[in-house]
């Protein structure tokens, strides 16, 4: 349970970091938080040649707004988030996620870009930002360059970052009046990794669902809408057969995985016993 | 340490400070803060239990925050203050924690006992008056494998109700 032996780099300029991405290719690795890429050493899951250590970077740890979208920094760590202001009125939903992102001494040191570049299917973050249809920034030997939410999760760990990329920044579209948002997940003890979580982002017009926008994490690869159960849902009251009908459609919308933690069977149940539950919170306000 | 080093076999000098004294060392970059402190400074409260950031049993303090020691390297606490159980508990800042872990029978082996003062008194300098619920989940982190967690939990309640009445 000792890592393998490595060189450490410490830029503190992005393309300093940059540089010595590109020196080491696919041997170098980017050190963020290390609240997941540390265990993969420990566990010699991952052997670099050198890590990057990008914590003394600066400028990538901002909390900003630019015109109309509040802009997370790469290296803003998982409490700070939870706690900012700006991200609790723009972007409710991510506020509501935090909680949920390991345990407290996890979110210390863990950090956004560090989520979204590992791209684990049961963390909550990438499901947030398909929710609120983010953007991902990110830096590279050719400049840089902003990939949809939606494009940028692409498989079990895998993302559209290219070799010698790094996230520096999400950018999130403000919460407009009248859209609400609710993040729960469902998991074995606080703060373990989730069976399923569900964000769900929507559009409330006099007790009327206008527009859903559901994203699951933990039933795939990558974090899933719900198209089939959004449908369900537009413009309809969230009476219990709507309701249900939405849950009905899960059925299609999900074929999530199963694993020593939950059947796939048990992940299904537990998909429809969040999107009751969170449009029940959602209805009461 | 420069930037510009980087063969694997090298060592990086560190400057930081543990439990107030200055330390200056030079370490391999693959070495967890963990067995710094234990191996090279002999602080040997701060456990190492799964290696993995599940269990809690290396939480120590970096900068006033609680962290997994066997999740940060100790070459990234260059310019760091580190604080570890037995500053704390030189300090006296726990005493009143660490009886109370007495008085319940909050602790039969020890082996989590570092970690659970080090998370239940951050938990108390953020919230004076933390619920049942809001114990747990602020100890949620940290592994017991032997007394269980009711006792750890009545302890941190009854420190936090003496220091309410303070």
């Amino acid at each position: 349970m000792k890592p393998a032996p490595f060189a450490y780099h410490r830029p503190t300029s992005l393309d300093e970091a940059l540089a010595l991405l590109a020196r080491y290719g696919p041997d170098g690795r980017v050190l963020a938080g290390g609240q997941s890429l540390v265990p993969a050493l420990n566990m010699r899951l991952a052997t670099p040649a050198a890590l990057i250590d990008i914590n003394r970077v600066h400028g990538l740890d901002g909390i900003v707004m630019e015109g109309d979208a509040l802009v997370i920094g790469a290296l803003a760590r998982h409490d700070v988030v939870e706690h900012s202001a700006l991200v609790a009125r723009h972007a409710p939903l991510i506020a509501q996620a935090m909680p949920h992102v390991g345990h407290r001494a996890i979110r210390a040191r863990g950090t956004l870009g560090g989520s979204v570049a590992l791209a684990d299917p049961a963390a909550e973050l990438p499901a947030c930002l398909l929710a609120l249809d983010a953007v991902v920034r990110a830096a590279g030997p050719e400049g840089a360059r902003e990939i949809p939410a939606a494009w940028f999760f692409r498989g079990i760990y895998t993302t559209d970052l290219r070799e010698g990329e790094i996230v520096t920044a999400v950018a999130v579209p403000v919460t407009r009046t009248g859209w609400r948002s609710r993040f729960d997940e469902l998991a074995r003890r606080h703060g373990d990794y989730a069976l399923v979580g569900l964000a769900v982002h929507c559009r409330v017009d006099d007790g009327t669902i206008g527009e859903a926008r559901l994203a699951f994490c933990g039933v795939g690869s990558v974090p899933v809408r719900a198209a089939r159960a959004e449908a369900a849902l537009a413009g309809r009251s969230p009476e219990p057969g709507v309701l249900a009908e939405a849950a009905r459609a899960l059925e299609s919308d999900l074929d999530p995985p199963g694993d020593v933690h939950a059947s796939p069977a048990l992940r299904r149940h537990l998909a429809g016993v969040l999107l009751a539950r969170s449009l029940d919170a959602l209805g009461r306000g | 340490m420069r930037s510009d080093e980087g063969d694997v076999d090298d060592t990086v000098t560190i400057s930081l400070t543990v439990n107030g004294a200055p330390v200056r060392r030079r370490v391999e970059p693959r070495q967890s803060l963990v067995d710094f402190l234990r191996y090279e400074l002999e602080l040997t409260g701060s456990h190492v239990g799964c290696e993995h950031g599940v269990c809690g049993a290396c939480s120590v303090r970096v900068d006033g925050v609680v962290v997994r020691g066997c999740l940060m390297l100790a070459v990234q606490c260059d310019g760091s203050r580190v604080e570890t159980i037995e500053g704390v508990a030189a300090s006296g800042e726990a005493r009143d924690l660490q009886q109370a872990f007495a008085v319940e029978n909050a602790l039969q082996c020890g082996f989590c006992t570092p970690g659970m003062l080090l998370t239940a008194q951050d938990l108390l300098a953020r919230r004076s008056n933390p619920s049942p619920e809001e114990i747990r989940e602020a100890l949620s982190g940290n592994y017991c494998r032997c007394t269980g967690y009711h006792a750890i939990v009545a302890a941190v309640r009854r420190t936090a109700e003496a220091r309410g009445r303070g």
